[in-house]
């Protein structure tokens, strides 16, 4: 690979996410459990995600467990595999934020955020670069997108709209 | 162009001149790397002519065809069947056998519609011929573009007949032998591919037809692959109808071709209706103009069907037995250089028997999307996906496969350049068989 740009897309981050990544697997469903398929239509790649919350404290719902299987290219695996990682324990407020800043990040181009930004991304900053390739976010964004989704279908959250 | 005559196939010199023809083959992609474009299956670029005639359409004679007695609209019309001609003349067929679509999926439509309509009593008796109902059966391939499936899947759907379909081998090609159990006397319609997008397997037409006209169905033939490589004659081939698009035999976008035996085309009923496919029109009712402008409602796409003519006039100076021989030469080198690479499955026939230039692969470990990518950044364009052929992916076992796919322009030395950049691919990847590189 000559030009470096390749490495610049696939950081080793994703790479190792991609190889062995995070909540794979479906886990049995329960009660408070949302679940969502969603298909990228240009490849074929799909997700079945399940989230499950915990409603213990009124008010301020947490994200238990995230669970999922699909199969798809080494952006969305990676992506979804950081996904797991990021909201499992968040609050739905903060899983709302999450999802509005990698939103952006992938609409970044490849220029990133600002430091603050970027910080609550944590892992999924190694996506920076995926925006610079417009047929590739979607890939990125598949996950989130069955994330919420999942969530609605949980009940505890109404909104769809982009954070 | 140097006009080639009596030579099998295109030697270093006319190659060159060829690719001169097409002024995108020049230009770099991805920080200055030479373009290889190897995605002609999904669109092929366009000769100087072609963008010149579109381009001469209007610079010269754009005027309403059909209608008006200016002389401007003398010459477009002119131009226009000029142009019908000369693509129906490249096919086999008569012009008036040949009517302009948007693309092949619309040419595909119309004869799944105009059936619909005769089905619901729609072109009188004589459209008879061409209903269905409730016990009638549909036959389709598992090969099919999504394009020769969806439409009759609704076909299906709206009349009540029943949707089968002949299998595929382990290597792709049409199980021909399932022919007799699966065309029945129920059969109307036989709708299959003249070459597979996916696995490149060109079908024996022959027993395809045969089988049909033994049981009275209408054959509905899929010419999109097989028109841009191969010397086609569909009257030769002796199917009833045949769907190709412009853009992939390096013509424009937005225009198409259905062809359609005279007498079927004359007692199909219409399926868009509107201006300039009537004959008189009241208030109460409309009777309408012979085929082809019967399925040609509203204004047509004037340019780029002169565009398809100049596109067909090319291919066929080239002669297409040559063109055809290039490109069985690619098609060894393309199997080649897939074979080299360890880890790396084809999915279609991996001889070059009746087949053509158009070799989908899947790559142990990595994603077709991510072979695209790193392809791509050696300058190699190829199509990743399930290039609209969902079951068949699902029956080879891939959802998603790599094709690289080429056009007479294609060169041999392309596709080495394609062949180190797939060998790249799993060691990038950090799955190289040989002492393993990890990336980072």
């Amino acid at each position: 690979m000559s030009t470096g740009s390749m490495e610049q897309l696939y950081q080793q981050v994703i790479l190792d996410h991609a190889r062995a990544p995070h909540g794979k697997g479906l886990l049995e469903p329960v009660a408070t459990a949302g679940e969502s398929h969603q298909v990228n239509p240009t490849c074929g790649d799909e997700v079945t995600l399940r989230v499950e919350l915990d409603t213990s404290v009124p008010g301020s719902p947490r994200v238990e467990r995230v669970s999922w299987e699909g199969q798809g290219c080494s952006i969305s695996q990676a992506s979804i595999s950081v996904l797991h990682d990021l909201v499992t324990g968040a609050e739905l407020g903060q899983v709302d934020d999450l999802a509005g800043t990698f939103r952006a990040l992938m609409h970044a181009r490849g220029a990133g955020l600002d430091d603050e930004a970027e910080d609550t991304l944590g892992d999924a900053t190694a996506f920076t670069g995926v925006a610079k390739y417009p047929a590739r976010i979607k890939c990125a964004l598949l996950g989130w997108a069955a994330l919420q989704d999942a969530l609605i279908k949980t009940g505890a959250t109404t909104s769809q709209e982009d954070a | 162009m140097n006009p080639i005559q009596d030579t099998p196939t295109l030697g270093p010199a006319e190659l060159a001149a060829v690719r001169a023809d097409f002024p995108l083959l020049t230009r770099t992609v991805r920080d200055g790397r030479a373009l290889v474009y190897l995605d002609s299956g999904a669109t092929s670029q366009k000769p100087e002519v072609v963008l010149d005639a579109e381009q001469d359409f209007y610079v010269q004679r754009n005027a309403a065809v059909h209608r008006g007695a200016h002389q401007l609209a003398e010459e477009a019309t002119d131009a226009f069947e000029a142009a019908r001609a000369q693509v129906a003349s490249f096919v086999g067929v008569s012009p008036g056998e040949l009517v302009w679509t948007s693309n092949a999926t619309s040419a595909i439509n119309l004869v799944a519609y105009a059936m619909s309509n005769a089905s619901l009593g729609r072109g009188g008796a004589e459209a008879r011929g061409l209903a269905l109902r409730a016990g009638d059966e549909i036959v389709v391939t598992e090969a099919e573009h999504h394009a020769n499936l969806v439409p009759w899947q609704e076909l299906a759907e709206r009349t009540g007949a029943t949707l089968r379909w002949i299998g595929v081998h382990d290597d792709g090609r049409l199980r021909v032998e399932d022919l007799e159990t699966v065309v029945t006397e129920r059969t109307r319609v036989l709708a299959f591919t003249h070459a597979s997008n996916v696995t490149g397997a060109i079908t024996p037409v022959a027993p395809f037809v045969a089988r049909a006209r033994e049981v009275g169905a209408l054959t509905v033939l899929d010419a999109c692959q097989s028109v841009p490589h191969l010397p086609v004659d569909l009257t030769e081939l002796g199917v009833d109808f045949a769907a190709f698009s412009g853009h992939k035999m390096l013509g424009p976008t937005g225009v198409g071709a259905l062809y359609g035996r005279r007498e079927l085309l004359e007692a199909m009923p219409p399926v868009a209706t509107g201006g300039s496919m009537v004959e008189v029109v009241t208030m109460e009712r409309t009777t309408y103009a012979p085929p082809p402008q019967r399925f040609e409602a509203g204004t047509q796409m004037v340019s780029q069907a002169v565009g398809m003519g100049a596109a067909a006039s090319y291919l066929a100076e080239l002669g297409m037995d040559a063109v055809a021989q290039h490109e069985a030469v690619l098609t060894q080198a393309l199997l080649d250089a897939v074979a080299s690479v360890p880890g790396v499955r084809v999915l279609g026939p991996t001889d070059t028997r009746d087949r053509l230039a158009n070799v989908s692969f899947v790559v142990d470990g990595v994603h077709a999307h991510d072979v695209g990518q790193v392809l791509d950044d050696a300058g190699v364009a190829v199509r990743v996906g399930h290039h609209c052929a969902q079951p068949l992916h699902r029956r080879l076992g891939a959802t998603a496969s790599t094709r690289a796919s080429t056009a007479v322009y294609t060169t041999l030395e392309e596709i080495e350049v394609f062949r180190e950049a797939l060998a790249g691919v799993r060691a990038f990847f950090g799955l190289t068989d040989s002492p393993a590189v990890p990336v980072g």
